[in-house]
């Protein structure tokens, strides 16, 4: 799985990081998104997928 | 008529999932369909002829000219082409008999045409979701006024931007909601002359209270923004058209509001107390209506959006999420309809998979877990300058409200909203994103207003 960002259309909603801890945080400054992981374990896809799905300003972008 | 009909589809060909309404709610819960199983056909409709795209950057970085529409697009067509969807754009629903779960669409439009259980422009499904949102609301007397516009869809959003393209212009905003409020930041940004009005005295008031509200009256007033409270009376018109003799003249007509428009350009907006605000252009920001006309079955409460149990349905087979639907949240125990970005996408999904589970239940093959009820917990946001306030749970129709700002300069602040000596909303601007998460927990369930004013403290670091 690879995740890419859209960090510029991020609204800091910070639900990504509700969902999966492991693989999303946001900066202290402005709330916008970061990855901490870019490619996630196994375990971590379904919480992932969900992140992007639930993300309100579709920021979120995974590859297979 | 009937599956027995000539032409009618063979009896083990599948009906359709339809979901009215294409954009933010019913594309996730298009999504959730596919996700969860359902390889059946699955109709996506929707009325604009726009592939569906987001509409909180509309009065945002759209309309301030920072993205081009293609960065509003939700999905690309790559990424819908897997969904397998019977996308019909430009198409309408114009009615939908519960019972038998059929929908009727406007003949002779729609892309691709239609398939699937084609009985003459209606449509038999196994299930339907809508999702077909609001409308914004307007003036009598003001759709045919050139320079008076609202602010819903794609369209309007880039008409609005060609007339704000350059600055100078008398803009009157009426509606001081969280839209007339953004649209007011953006065109002051754009260097425009802008006057908000509203009924309420400060911006916001009704969903946020009078000192989030007072908070965003000083930062509109510091970037030389007009607010004023008043009631719009009418508008002022001139004949804008020039024909080859010189003005052409209207036919001048009062309506039964006493709405009087002559002209056919409008010069400026006139209040009840009598009030004259002149205007080039004139925003109508006041509030909507849930696009719930086309549902006529009295069978469905269709009164201030589509009436839904918890597990947001309508009627068997029949699902409503988004802005139109008005379910009952568990936990707060009424029904309520949320206008929220993040409800749209939460409730899509939740009306997607209880429809499935139902199905499920009725004997058809798809793995489905029991339907559960639509419990989140609600939150939105707004932008405006540099202020984002973010909020969770109701902040609307509190009964109690406190207010802490911490930096007023700063614009830091936060506020608690409660009914019933229950805290059900939290707001912040210009807390860091921890912080807000540690809010957000708080008011995740209700608790007593005590109890939740002292871990806000806690959790901000204002005890
Ligand atoms: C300018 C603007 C800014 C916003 N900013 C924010 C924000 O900052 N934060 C936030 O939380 N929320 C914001 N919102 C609210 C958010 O955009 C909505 O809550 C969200 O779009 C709701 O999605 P929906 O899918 O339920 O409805 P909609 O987005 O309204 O979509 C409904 C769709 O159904 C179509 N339709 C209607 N009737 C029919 C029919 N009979 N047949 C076929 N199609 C039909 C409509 O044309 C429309 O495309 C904003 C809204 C606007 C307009
Ligand atoms: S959920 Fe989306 S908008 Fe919210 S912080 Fe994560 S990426 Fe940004």
């Amino acid at each position: 799985m690879k995740i890419t960002l859209d960090t510029d259309k991020c609204c800091a909603a910070g639900q990504c990081v509700l969902i999966a801890p492991e693989v999303f945080d946001q900066r202290d400054e402005d709330g916008i998104v970061v990855l901490l992981d870019d490619a996630p374990p196994a375990e971590q896809h379904d919480a992932v997928r969900e992140a992007a799905a639930i993300c309100p300003a579709a920021a979120i972008e995974i590859q297979a | 008529m009937s599956e027995h009909g000539m032409g009618a589809p063979p009896a083990e060909a599948p009906r359709p999932i339809a979901v009215v309404g294409a954009s933010a709610a019913g594309l996730a819960a298009a999504e959730t369909l596919r996700r969860s199983g359902w390889d059946g056909p699955l109709v996506l409709i929707g009325d604009e002829p726009h592939l569906p795209y987001d509409r909180p950057p509309l009065s945002k970085q759209l309309l301030l000219g920072a993205w081009e529409p293609d960065r509003l697009l939700l999905r690309t067509t790559d990424q819908l082409d897997p969904l397998g969807l019977d996308l019909r754009l430009g198409t309408r629903a114009t009615g939908l008999d519960a019972a038998t779960r059929t929908l009727t669409l406007v003949d002779g439009v729609g892309i691709p045409p239609l398939e699937q259980g084609r009985e003459r422009g209606s449509l038999a499904c196994a299930g339907v979701i809508i999702a077909t949102g609001v409308t914004a609301r307007t003036l009598p007397g003001a759709e045919h006024l050139a320079g008076v516009h609202t602010l819903r869809t794609l369209d309007d959003a880039l008409a609005l931007r060609a007339r704000l393209a350059d600055g100078g212009r008398r803009l009157v905003i009426v509606g001081n909601g969280v839209l007339g409020c953004e649209a007011a930041a953006v065109a002051r940004g754009l260097g425009h002359e802008v006057t908000l009005v509203g009924r309420a005295t400060v911006p916001m008031a009704g969903t946020v209270g009078a000192e989030i509200g007072g908070l965003l009256a000083e930062e509109h007033r510091a970037r030389s923004v007009r607010l004023r409270t008043g009631v719009v009376d009418g508008f002022e018109t001139v004949n804008g058209f020039e024909t080859g003799n010189g003005f052409e003249t209207g036919n001048g007509f009062k309506t039964a509001n006493g709405f009087e428009t002559a002209g056919d350009r409008v010069t400026g907006v006139r209040l009840a107390d009598g009030t004259r605000l002149p205007a080039d252009l004139v925003l109508l920001a006041i509030g909507s209506e849930p696009a719930v006309r086309w549902l006529t079955d009295p069978s469905l409460d269709t009164v201030d959006g589509l009436r839904c149990d918890a597990y947001c349905a309508a009627a068997p087979g029949i699902y409503a999420a988004g802005d139109v639907a008005r379910w009952d949240h568990p936990v707060h125990g009424r029904p309520l309809r949320f206008e929220h970005r993040m409800n749209a996408t939460e409730q899509g999904m939740a009306a997607a998979r209880n429809l499935l589970a139902e199905l499920a239940g009725e004997g058809i093959d798809i793995p489905a877990p029991d339907r559960r009820p639509f419990a989140p917990v609600p939150y939105f946001w707004s932008d405006q300058y540099d202020i984002k306030m973010q909020a969770y749970g109701l902040t609307a129709g509190a009964d109690r409200t406190e207010t802490t700002v911490l930096d007023r300069d700063a614009r830091r602040a936060v506020a608690l909203y409660g009914r019933d000596g229950t805290a059900t909303g939290v707001l912040a601007i210009g807390l860091p994103p921890r912080q807000v998460r540690a809010l957000r927990a708080v008011i995740a369930t209700p608790v007593p207003w005590e109890e939740a004013r002292d871990r806000i403290r806690t959790a901000t670091g204002s005890g």
